[in-house]
């Protein structure tokens, strides 16, 4: 058995930390993450979801228990350092891109993730084709757009790049945070695909929040319910295969 | 013809204020009220050193050095005390005010009969060149010293931490290291100013820091109107081209019959005309900087 990439024992988070009205948002987590993982992850409205991710990302400290990569505890690693394996695409299109910046320059940002950056030149130009092949790769034209300012892109586009910035240095872990959600259905679809294809190819250990349980039960090889600050279900392999919307919609009565 | 040269001469070495604030105002996103106090300390500083004997190179430097440490200190009191931008400049500028006038003892001083970096080599050239000679050199140097730091990959990092926060920290990029640099660069450029400024006026005194922010904010803003839009290497040299013409737009100002005590009204009016013109509004975006300086540092 490998020795899990990521793992999480149980990890508690509170909010209004020291008031009257303190309450525990994650009760307890405990997961263990795979390299070659691809999970999805559903849940209803304030089930932690996010918070999971924020607790993993870093921007988030956990309040109890511990965060484990390759081993390695990093319950008490910073943001910033966390990047130098972790990745995460935003469900917020703007939120992904500098906007006065152009597609090219975003991506050279990228490929330095979680790096120390000296004052040496950036090298634009030598890696133009590289980037604009990578842009190519997401079927919507972004690869004609490459010294445009990225604010001046559709959505759909601008999360394609933050897609693509995610995965242009490999990450260990790639955390999507309904990264599609805010798109029209065929542009989502789109980029569902491309995310597919990249985390496939690539091997990428992902986690992937969605609200649509079809989504959520075609892609991946493992399925998460989150609910009320734990993990209510965890379906791996031949168990998500046979899984359908109407057991997974069970979880989200009452 | 030699109020012109003397405008432009003005208008190159006051340039270095509005650079200094372009960092910080157009490239981090961020209000610095600091520069108000920065500009007569590096005055201070510079003339103070020189009074008592220090090459005017080195007081010069020395004040470069002293506007960042006051960069320095908003940086420290915005990133790890979370004060509101804004208010956090403020703050640094009231405390610096008492600091210049421990370090000059008074509140003038005069350069009178001392060394400067305007006399020496510049001594020989006709009335004004020398300011235009030294303006053109310094903001040469800096202008290019710019443009090379901003193309390096920590100059990139730099203007993402402006752009878009939340994508830099996410990338691995210490934002609140790069808003503390940034402050420092800027103020240092800043002092600078104020310490040219000082030695080519022949005094420093406490209340010369009154509107330079407002002259900042001219340059810039009197820069970007009138060449609209440009890639940020060319607006770096529009910020000096803007300062050359807030110059001339003061000179004739004061032809009409105002006096120089009427300077930082007609300032504050220039400004305010150039903001005013309605279809420019959308492309200063002025207001968002300004916006989250009353409000705390996430």
């Amino acid at each position: 058995m490998n020795k899990p990439i990521l793992e999480l024992k149980n990890v508690q988070t509170l909010v209004n930390k020291g008031t009257a009205n303190q309450t525990k948002i994650l009760k307890g987590i405990n997961l263990q993450i795979n390299a070659g993982d691809f999970i999805t992850i559903v849940g209803t409205n304030g089930a932690g979801k996010s918070t999971l991710f924020n607790v993993i990302g870093g921007n988030l400290r956990a309040d109890g228990g511990q965060i484990l990569h390759n081993g390695q505890d990093i319950t008490r690693t910073s943001e910033e350092d966390r990047t130098a394996f972790l990745a995460r695409v935003f469900q917020d299109p703007k939120l992904g891109t500098a906007p006065r910046m152009t597609v090219a320059e975003n991506m050279l940002l990228a490929t330095k993730r979680g790096e120390h950056r000296y004052l040496i030149f950036r090298q634009l130009k030598q890696n133009m084709a590289r980037f604009t092949k990578l842009a190519a790769t997401m079927n919507n034209g972004l690869e004609n757009r490459m010294t445009t300012a990225t604010g001046a892109l559709s959505g759909g586009q601008r999360q394609a790049l933050s897609f693509l910035m995610a995965t242009l240095k490999r990450p260990d872990i790639l955390l999507l945070d309904e990264h599609t959600a805010a798109l029209d259905p065929h542009t989502s679809l789109n980029l569902l695909h491309a995310t597919n294809e990249r985390i496939t190819t690539d091997h990428l250990t992902a986690l992937m929040i969605t609200h649509h349980l079809e989504d959520a039960l075609t892609y991946g090889n493992r399925l998460i319910v989150l609910k009320d600050g734990q993990i209510k279900a965890d379906f791996k392999g031949e168990a998500k295969q046979v899984l359908t919307v109407d057991k997974l919609y069970q979880y989200f009565e009452d | 013809m030699n109020l012109i040269v003397s405008a432009i001469g003005q208008g190159l070495l006051w340039a270095l204020l509005g650079l200094g604030l372009y960092l910080t105002f157009r490239i981090l996103d961020f209000c610095d009220m600091t520069v108000e106090g920065t500009f007569p300390l590096g005055a201070a500083t510079a003339v103070t050193a020189i009074t008592h004997g220090v090459n005017p190179f080195i007081a010069t430097l020395l004040a470069v050095v002293a506007g960042m440490v006051a960069g320095l200190v908003t940086g420290l009191l915005y990133t790890k005390g979370k004060i509101p931008s804004l208010l956090a400049g403020i703050l640094t500028m009231t405390a610096i005010y008492s600091v210049n006038l421990r370090i000059m003892g008074k509140s003038n001083i005069s350069l009178l009969g001392q060394p400067t970096l305007f006399n020496g080599a510049l001594h020989n050239l006709p009335q004004y060149f020398d300011s235009v000679t030294l303006g053109l050199v310094v903001i040469a140097i800096v202008t290019v010293l710019m443009i090379l730091f901003l193309a390096t990959d920590y100059g990139q990092a730099f203007i993402a931490t402006g752009d878009n926060p939340t994508m830099a920290k996410s990338l691995g990029i210490h934002t609140d290291k790069m808003v503390i640099v940034g402050l420092m660069i800027s103020n240092g450029m800043v002092g600078l100013c104020g310490a040219l400024i000082a030695q080519n006026n022949g005094y420093a005194d406490i209340n010369m820091g009154i509107g330079t922010i407002v002259i900042a904010l001219a340059s810039i803003i009197i820069g970007e109107v009138a060449f609209g839009e440009l890639t940020l290497n060319q607006r770096l040299v529009a910020v000096t081209l803007g300062s050359i013409i807030y110059r001339i737009i003061l000179l004739a100002v004061l032809q009409l019959g105002f006096s120089a005590n009427d300077l930082n009204l007609i300032s504050s009016v220039v400004l305010a005309i150039c903001m005013m013109i309605p279809q420019f509004e959308k492309q200063l975006n002025i207001k968002k900087p300004i916006l989250k300086g009353v409000r705390p540092h996430e």
